[in-house]
């Protein structure tokens, strides 16, 4: 799908890179194991997430699904979910220093650094949101996550004071918020300085020539 | 060589008479006389495991054991796979019954556990079983098979990143009709590694000064969370087992070298930290999770 011209500077150019964790880890550990259980497994799966980003141009996003992963203990869930994150932190510089944001496909690209990549953990079970929620509080993280379902609505899971909830609310209910408009929008200093603070946590996405903000998901539905 | 008796109850209770027992044996060859055993548990089965393996390190030779009498207890013993783990620390003074080949209601037999794949192997097998006693048996909501499979899992990593040993895992559950009226599920890991004082030492130690000892160590990791690991991710599974083993009314105890550490709740009076203990190498772990009540439902 190819945008109108007048937005096409707007709209982020995007290569989705979806992963289904356990397709991953059949593939990468091991094909007789099911369950994401244990720091070995969860750490061989992180690596492979991080081999496929390592393709891509960076800044891109990650789309990594759990809906197939019945059983996710801790360990697990700190390496495939607070590690892959802390590889991702301070996306913001890295966005805001490239024009294009690669979500990743497993394609093409030179490696990725830290601060490079976003994530939205989707096809959340019941049963993966307690160790989740565990690791991300205990590193002082947050994600922007989804329960399994197709009109699931997306979240964000962890570490935030209501300033961000607030902020990231109104963007994650917009989409996306021209960057003509964030200080309009995002009136006072603390609003502006919370918005910044989102994105340099990986949770919002800022267009580094227009400034519009994004919401990771508005980045993520065009995969769907 | 030294006959050593093997109390005639051997579980979660009794586990440190047996310890006592073979914490006595130095150079002599030993036979562990099991043959008035009456009574025993998982706790009591990886007991007997790792007094073997203690008892070859601690006199050179690999130690006899005398299987008990009571068919009932060896039948009981050979469902487990005790015998067939047996083989590998002591010699049998008799051939073990064998097991049968029919359906086992064993929630989890003695499982070894020494590499990553022992803990993916464990959580899979357990998967129906557990789905079955959890829901049926101690009347746990269906998303209870989950959350036990962590704790399994929890558990059993202890041992590979703590104990820098082989250890073990198993799992029954019982109808402890006299003593609490309810069924009991009782899941025992053991090692005879290096126990959570030497794991934690390096790491911690310096900030214990004179105090560092089998007990503060235990806290440190039990009540703190602290680990050997300086990553911040790491030192959660106690943590979470223990959060998980009290939504349930559970116990869950820690004993490692002299000490032992344990949440209790109110249905049982095992004291929450005991020292001076006989001094066993590695850690046990105790999980005890009761049947809900009436009242919780």
């Amino acid at each position: 799908m190819t945008a109108p011209d007048d937005r096409r500077e707007a709209e982020p150019q995007l290569d989705a890179f979806s992963v289904d964790v356990r397709d991953l880890l059949e593939r990468s550990v091991a094909n007789l194991y099911s369950h994401l259980v244990t720091r070995p497994t969860g750490r061989a799966v992180r690596l492979a997430i991080e081999a496929q980003l390592r393709e891509l141009s960076p800044p891109a996003l990650s789309l990594v699904d759990l809906s197939s992963v019945a059983i996710l203990d801790y360990s697990c869930a700190d390496e495939v979910v607070a590690k892959l994150l802390l590889s991702g932190i301070g996306a913001a510089g890295a966005a805001e220093a490239g024009s294009q944001v690669g979500v990743g496909r497993g394609s093409g690209g030179p490696v990725p650094g830290p601060g490079a990549v976003f994530f939205i953990f989707q096809g959340l079970r019941v049963h993966h949101r307690e160790p989740i929620l565990e690791v991300l509080n205990r590193h002082e993280l947050a994600a922007v996550v989804r329960s399994a379902g197709a009109q699931e609505p997306f979240q964000l899971l962890g570490v935030r004071n209501s300033l961000e909830d607030e902020a990231w609310s109104l963007v994650e209910s917009r989409g996306r918020i021209p960057g003509s408009q964030v200080s309009e929008i995002f009136s006072d200093r603390d609003q502006r300085n919370t918005v910044d603070g989102l994105v340099r946590r990986g949770l919002l996405f800022r267009h580094p020539v227009e400034g519009d903000l994004h919401a990771l998901s508005n980045l993520a539905r065009r995969f769907e | 060589m030294k006959v050593l008796e093997v109390p005639t109850t051997l579980d979660y209770r009794s586990l440190d008479r047996l310890l006592e027992v073979v914490t006595g044996a130095h150079d002599e060859r030993v036979l562990l006389d099991a043959r008035r055993l009456r009574w025993v548990d998982p706790v009591g089965m990886i007991g007997l495991l790792s007094a073997g393996r203690f008892l070859v390190g601690e006199t050179g030779h690999i130690p006899v054991l005398r299987p008990p009498e009571s068919p009932e207890v060896s039948g009981y013993l050979s469902r487990m796979g005790f015998f067939d783990r047996a083989k590998d620390g002591f010699e049998l003074v008799s051939p073990p019954p064998r097991r049968s080949a029919g359906a086992s209601d064993v929630l989890l037999e003695l499982s070894t556990i020494s590499e990553n794949h022992d803990v993916h192997d464990v959580v899979e097998r357990v998967q129906e079983r557990a789905g079955h006693i959890l829901s049926r048996t101690l009347r746990y909501p269906p998303s209870a098979v989950v959350q036990f499979s962590v704790i399994l899992s929890e558990v059993c990593q202890n041992i590979l990143e703590h104990a820098e040993a082989p250890g073990w895992v198993a799992a029954q559950s019982y109808n402890w009709t006299k003593r609490l009226g309810r069924h009991v599920l009782i899941l025992a890991v053991g090692d005879t590694g290096r126990g959570f004082r030497s794991s934690l030492g390096g790491e911690h130690s310096g900030r214990f000064g004179g105090r560092w000892s089998d007990s503060t160590a235990l806290e440190a990791a039990f009540l703190h969370g602290l680990t050997r690991f300086p990553d911040q991710g790491r030192g959660q599974g106690i943590q979470q087992m223990r959060r998980q083993v009290r939504r349930w009314n559970g116990v869950i105890s820690v004993r490692s070298g002299t000490a032992r550490i344990a949440d209790v709740p109110d249905w049982e009076d095992l004291p929450p930290l005991e020292e001076d203990l006989p001094a066993f190498p590695g850690a046990q772990i105790t999980i005890l999770l009761p049947e809900r009540s009436q009242e919780s439902e």
